[in-house]
């Protein structure tokens, strides 16, 4: 397993989640780390439980943290053609050929919770949609970045357009390979979040996140939903895949 | 024999210190962690040394013990500049006399004298003050590279900013192993961390 983890390969990448999943059972439980340090401290903290339980009140702190800093007009960097990575990489919680391939003709995209419209939308309606695009960098949370290019509809005309409550706190996504996860208001009406139909000038393939991906340059790669199938607003929050199993919510750039 | 004591670390120095010490702890080896994830040079840190369990662990414990190192390393510098701790202790500090002191320990005519720090002594603690205040900047440049992007860019990007954070890490590490060293060599050292107090001759450089 250890070879998974090899520097300077990116395209094995997309390997990672797969060990972290294994890994993550051993959340906060490797005997080694934690009794070496209460043994460095000589401190008693009580059952890993308890430790578990003091790191999730802190991460749920960092997110109003992060809330507070996060400014709705400030822009993450843009970037030059030739400054795109090539070829940019994959990274799901599952291998490239296991991507699924939505059928594009009679997809329609689902819309639900606080908005005014729920009609769902065809890909062509969304096309039809006033388009942007740029080029960002994409930063993972395991450290690596790479830069992109992505185009598509800005999320915030596309809020508009369903008639979303804007004072609601959460946009949630459900995607196609049961992914799921969660933005924040503030964040979902960032001039440069994008719910992203093309990768590079070329619709979006499978394994950048056919039909659309939520291209959100101000948040980590894993709050950039692929495969979205549905999206929703509410004022409970959703979480999201990794979120659920300890990465920070928020996760803010 | 000579049993009258001095304050030779003020209480202030001695919490700040061993708070320090935990939070490092605690950031360096969920740090570790954190860079085997996506590692930038051609090695991985041994799993043992690490703290979290997988990343996701890993992370969350670096992101909760950065406030007790920034909070605590925050007030040991205002401390350090306020009380003239860092005016008195560091400096004056010419290269001269961190050659002469370097050439004088390399031989072994060094004496060591508790409360009062030689030249290479005040060098390395001056450096690692300053790298504790790089590998906090350079942390956020990483944590925030939008929100912060002034420091992200002074730093030459955020792959860049990764880069420095780890050699600063590394700067620290390699303070903490020779800091270690020395206790191990000069073990009367240890006590006056925890107590404050060492043995009046002792203060007086009198053979020890």
């Amino acid at each position: 397993m250890m070879s998974i983890l090899t520097p300077k390969r990116p395209n094995l990448a997309d390997l990672r989640p797969a060990l972290a999943k294994v890994e993550r059972r051993l959340f906060l439980r490797q005997a080694l780390s934690f009794g070496a340090l209460s043994m460095l401290t000589g401190c008693n903290w009580g059952s890993d439980d308890d430790i578990e339980k003091v790191l999730w009140r802190v991460s749920r702190f960092n997110d109003k943290v992060q809330a507070a800093l996060f400014s709705p007009n400030r822009l993450a960097p843009t970037y030059r053609e030739d400054q795109i990575t090539n070829p940019f990489p994959f990274n799901a919680f599952y291998g490239e050929d296991d991507t699924p391939i939505v059928d594009g003709s009679d997809f329609k995209l689902e819309v639900s919770g606080l908005v005014e419209d729920k009609t769902p939308w065809t890909l062509a309606r969304l096309r039809a949609l006033p388009q942007e695009n740029q080029i960002t960098r994409h930063i993972c949370v395991e450290g690596w970045s790479a830069i992109g290019k992505w185009g598509g509809v800005p999320f915030r005309t596309f809020l508009e357009r369903i008639g979303a409550d804007r004072r609601a706190k959460y946009v949630g996504f459900k995607c196609a390979d049961k992914y799921y996860s969660s933005i924040d208001m503030a964040t979902a009406l960032h001039p440069q979040t994008l719910l992203a139909l093309d990768y590079g000038d070329k619709v979006l393939p499978p394994k950048y996140g056919y039909p659309m991906k939520l291209r959100v340059p101000t948040k980590l790669g894993f709050k950039n939903p692929k495969l979205i199938a549905a999206i929703y607003v509410t004022n409970d929050n959703p979480g999201g895949y990794w979120e659920d199993q300890g990465y920070n919510w928020f996760s803010g750039s | 024999m000579q049993t009258e004591k001095t304050t030779i670390h003020p209480l202030f120095v001695r919490v700040t210190h061993w708070i320090n010490a935990f939070a490092m702890l605690m950031m360096v080896t969920s740090g570790w962690k954190i860079y085997n994830a996506s590692p930038i040079y051609d090695f991985m840190f041994a799993k043992w040394l690490t703290l979290g369990g997988w990343l996701g662990g890993a992370l969350a414990w670096h992101f909760a013990a950065m406030w007790l190192l920034m909070l605590n390393g925050l007030a040991y510098v205002v401390y350090g500049i306020v009380s003239g701790h860092f005016r008195r202790d560091f400096f004056p500090l010419s290269p001269t006399a961190i050659v002469r002191d370097a050439w004088a320990a390399a031989t072994f005519r060094l004496q060591h004298r508790l409360g009062a720090y030689n030249a290479v002594q005040k060098l390395l603690y001056a450096a690692v003050v300053l790298m504790g205040i790089g590998v906090v900047v350079s942390g956020l440049g990483i944590w925030k590279p939008v929100q912060l992007q002034f420091i992200t860019g002074l730093l030459g990007g955020y792959d860049t900013a990764r880069i420095v954070h780890f050699w600063m890490m590394t700067g620290i590490v390699a303070f903490v192993a020779v800091h270690l060293a020395l206790v191990l060599l000069v073990p009367s050292t240890l006590l006056p961390m925890i107590t404050g107090r060492a043995p009046e001759h002792h203060v007086r450089g009198e053979a020890a």
